[in-house]
């Protein structure tokens, strides 16, 4: 089943890779994946989807959660959440089709970014689905292009962040006991 | 800016001596030659492997036998890859190790240069976590988090990976006081409320079976584990990586459970009401089919990694914790709660009577033969020479099931092997290691001839430090596990089983300046034994034994654990 992971993570190189490997080392195929910068610099907020297994599901967050560079990884498959997914479209068409075009974009809430005698670039934003549409009836235009964000989720409910404080290094403990 | 000017090199050294390390175990070349150079004025102790992945291999047996972080290091490009299997090897039993690798300058990493390697991206998946270090100032911080990481938690290799360029650069350090990794967290309290159901569900108990791993021995829980063992009067099986967590001897360990298990072991386990799974995390040589798997009981696990706790089996009592805390507080709560204890008594009495049968009708019992020496017999002399005190590291295959069956230990820290990996090769440098940890242990290194022949390149490094070891070699002149498994599931077909060739072990050990020998007459077993120990170095004794043994019980690949094959076939007699 398609699953809707959201991370936030620590804005550091190979952070990606260990999500990532997470993933590819179980064979399963990540369909979609986004990654940007927080409002802290230092982290960034990576949403994924990901064709898991369903009683994987629950193992594949922990196993995110349990990564160094993983503040919070959440299933947002279910759970309250905004989804949306931009698409960037161009398509050729002909003088007579322009107008149509234009029109049929507004509907699906697209707006034309790039105008050219050849045709137009289309930005449209939405849930996948109403991309999905979106892109089907442009194609009926004329030849085109696609470029899709993959999704990106922000969740409706406050889910605390649970982090790790600060330990002092005189004061740390060691795990392990001595041999007997 | 303030601190003291050095070295990247020297902050390496400077930190590792505030996290005590006492020994690396490593291989120069050509990019960690800085680190090597400042070595040398290093009041910490280098050993020098004949193979990098030996040196990961050491390393581990210095933290198994001790809990501290094992140190090893090893250069770029080849060096950094022979280290994996030793990593990844840690990784499958929770074992504390820090491994320190030289990567090419940073200028030139990813031109294809001379022994570069993405040492970086190829540990990732083998390593609890790692780091590259590209810049000298930040080497104070990541070493002491490599050791942080490393130690506490659920305990795994961490790998830092250091450029040339990192090494040679100027820096003033300054002493890391705090360790701040947000997204790292540990639990190790345990939830109040589910350990008072533990507690309670253990009273209620009319069949518990306890169910003890690694994650005992790791959390130096072994005393408490004793007392709720003794408290419940339950029987208690250790898996492999738990074996020491309750001494050997205790009346109420009935052994290992799983493939290899114990009739009495395997039998409780499936018959068990309450199964209370502490440090385990239900491995599939355990479980056997695991729809068959304890099929009656409701299940307490303890474990503090978060992701094992209903990775395998659902507990009805899950608790994220630190085994040690953990098994504390609920043994305070049972205590508080002694009253219950009467509830079910009379039902546990029985059970323990039940489980006694078990063990009396088929126990692990060494089996003897006139004629040749039986790999059990070899085990059971080793069993008598320790009595239970002695390290022994052992290989991977036959002789490893049959040590962990026959040969009993005291005490945590003493049986060391590869468990969830199960690397050959794995024997010899682990008990390196060990004995430089407990020189004043007896060690034994029990291999077989074929994972021998793979770290034979130590038996250098054994004669260089004379590190007293005694090297047991189970020689049947067969890959044995491998053999066993033509032999009964692919028709006696012993396809590139067999190892024809084996040095003389008197001329081997000899060339290394030790002595060896070759022992095949079991009236002289006792005797080879005795005077290898008696040895005051090292000793390689090469024990010639039968050659067609099978570890047995057994739960073949796919059966319920206990549908065990108890032993060989019945000849048929023909009319």
């Amino acid at each position: 089943m398609l699953q809707l992971i959201s991370l936030l993570m620590e804005n550091k190189p190979g952070a990606l890779m260990r999500v990532t490997g997470l993933l590819s080392a179980r064979g399963y195929n990540i369909e979609s994946l986004t990654v940007a910068r927080t409002l802290d610099p230092g982290l960034s907020r990576m949403s994924i989807v990901v064709d898991v297994e369903p009683n994987q599901c629950m193992q594949v967050i922990k196993q995110m959660n349990k990564l160094v560079n993983v503040l919070q990884a959440s299933d947002l498959t279910e759970g309250a959440a905004v989804r949306r997914e931009l698409v960037l479209l161009r398509v050729r068409s002909q003088m007579q089709n322009r107008t149509a075009i234009l029109k049929e974009a507004e509907i699906f809430g697209a707006r034309a970014v790039d105008s050219s005698v050849e045709g137009f670039a289309l930005e449209a934003t939405g849930d996948p689905e109403k991309l999905d549409e979106f892109i089907e009836v442009m194609r009926s235009y004329g030849e085109i292009e696609v470029t899709r964000s993959g999704l990106v989720a922000v969740s409706l409910e406050n889910k605390k962040l649970k982090l790790a404080p600060p330990v002092h290094k005189d004061s740390e403990v060691e795990s392990s006991s001595p041999a007997a | 800016m303030s601190g003291t000017l050095m070295s990247g090199s020297q902050m390496v050294l400077e930190c590792l001596m505030r996290e005590k390390v006492e020994i690396i175990f490593g291989y120069p070349g050509g990019v960690t030659l800085p680190f090597y150079d400042a070595m040398y004025d290093s009041p910490i102790k280098h050993v020098l492997v004949r193979h990098e992945q030996n040196a990961a291999f050491a390393a581990q047996g210095y933290s198994r036998a001790t809990g501290k972080v094992g140190v090893c290091c090893a250069t770029s490009g080849p060096g950094a890859t022979n280290l994996v299997t030793g990593l990844v090897d840690a990784m499958m039993d929770s074992i504390p190790i820090v491994a320190i690798t030289g990567q090419v300058t940073s200028k030139l990493i990813g031109s294809d240069a001379f022994q570069e390697a993405d040492t970086f991206g190829i540990t990732r998946s083998g390593t609890k976590h790692n780091f590259l270090v590209k810049d000298v100032n930040e080497l104070p911080r990541i070493m002491h988090e490599a050791f942080h990481i490393a130690s506490t938690g659920r305990p795994g290799p961490v790998l830092v990976d250091i450029t040339k360029d990192a090494f040679q650069g100027m820096g003033h350090y300054q002493p890391v006081t705090s360790i701040h990794l947000p997204g790292y967290r540990v639990y190790t309290e345990g939830h109040a409320g589910q350990m008072r159901r533990a507690a309670q569900a253990m009273w209620e108990a009319k069949r518990p079976m306890i169910y003890a791993g690694g994650g005992i021995i790791h959390a130096g829980a072994h005393a408490e584990l004793q007392e709720l063992v003794e408290l419940l009067d339950a029987p208690t099986v250790c898996t492999l990586m738990g074996l020491g967590g309750l001494p050997g001897n205790h009346p109420n360990f009935i052994s290992m459970p799983g493939m290899h298990g114990s009739y009495a072991a395997n039998m409780a386990v499936t018959e068990a009401d309450l199964l209370i799974a502490l440090g385990v995390r239900f491995d599939d040589r355990v479980t056997g089919r695991l729809a068959a798997f304890a099929p009656h009981a409701k299940v307490i696990h303890v474990d503090i990694d978060p992701a094992e706790v209903g990775k395998i089996r659902n507990p009805e009592v899950p608790i994220v914790g630190d085994v040690k805390k953990v098994l504390v507080k609920i043994l305070e709560d049972m205590k508080a709660t002694i009253a219950d204890k009467a509830i079910n008594e009379a039902s546990r009495a029985a059970w323990r009577e039940q489980v006694v049968a078990w063990k009396r009708e088929h126990p692990l019992e060494p089996s003897m033969s006139p004629d040749a020496i039986k790999p059990q017999h070899l085990m059971a002399e080793i069993n008598r020479l320790s009595g239970g005190e002695a390290i022994v590291s052992s290989d991977v295959g036959q002789h490893q099931m049959w040590a962990a069956q026959l040969i009993k230990f005291h005490h945590p820290r003493l049986w060391l092997n590869s468990g969830g990996l199960g690397s050959m090769g794995f024997g010899l440098p682990t008990a390196i290691g060990a004995q430089f940890a407990r020189p004043d242990k007896l060690v034994f290194a029990i291999c077989g001839d074929g994972g021998f022949q793979m770290s034979i390149p130590e038996l250098a490094t054994i004669a260089n430090h004379a590190l007293p070891v005694k090297i047991i070699i189970m020689n049947n002149g067969y890959l044995g596990m491998i053999r066993q498994w033509q032999e009964l599931f692919y028709n006696n077909r012993l396809s590139q089983a067999k190892l024809d060739t084996f040095p003389n072990p008197e001329k081997l050990a000899g060339a290394y300046g030790f002595k060896g020998s070759t022992v095949e007459n079991p009236n002289e077993l006792r005797a080879a034994l005795e005077a290898a120990v008696k040895e005051p170095g090292p000793y390689l004794l090469n024990v010639k034994v039968a050659s067609f043994e099978n570890v047995y019980p057994m739960v073949p690949a796919g059966s319920a654990i206990n549908e065990m094959v108890l032993g060989p076939p019945q000849p048929v007699e023909v009319a």
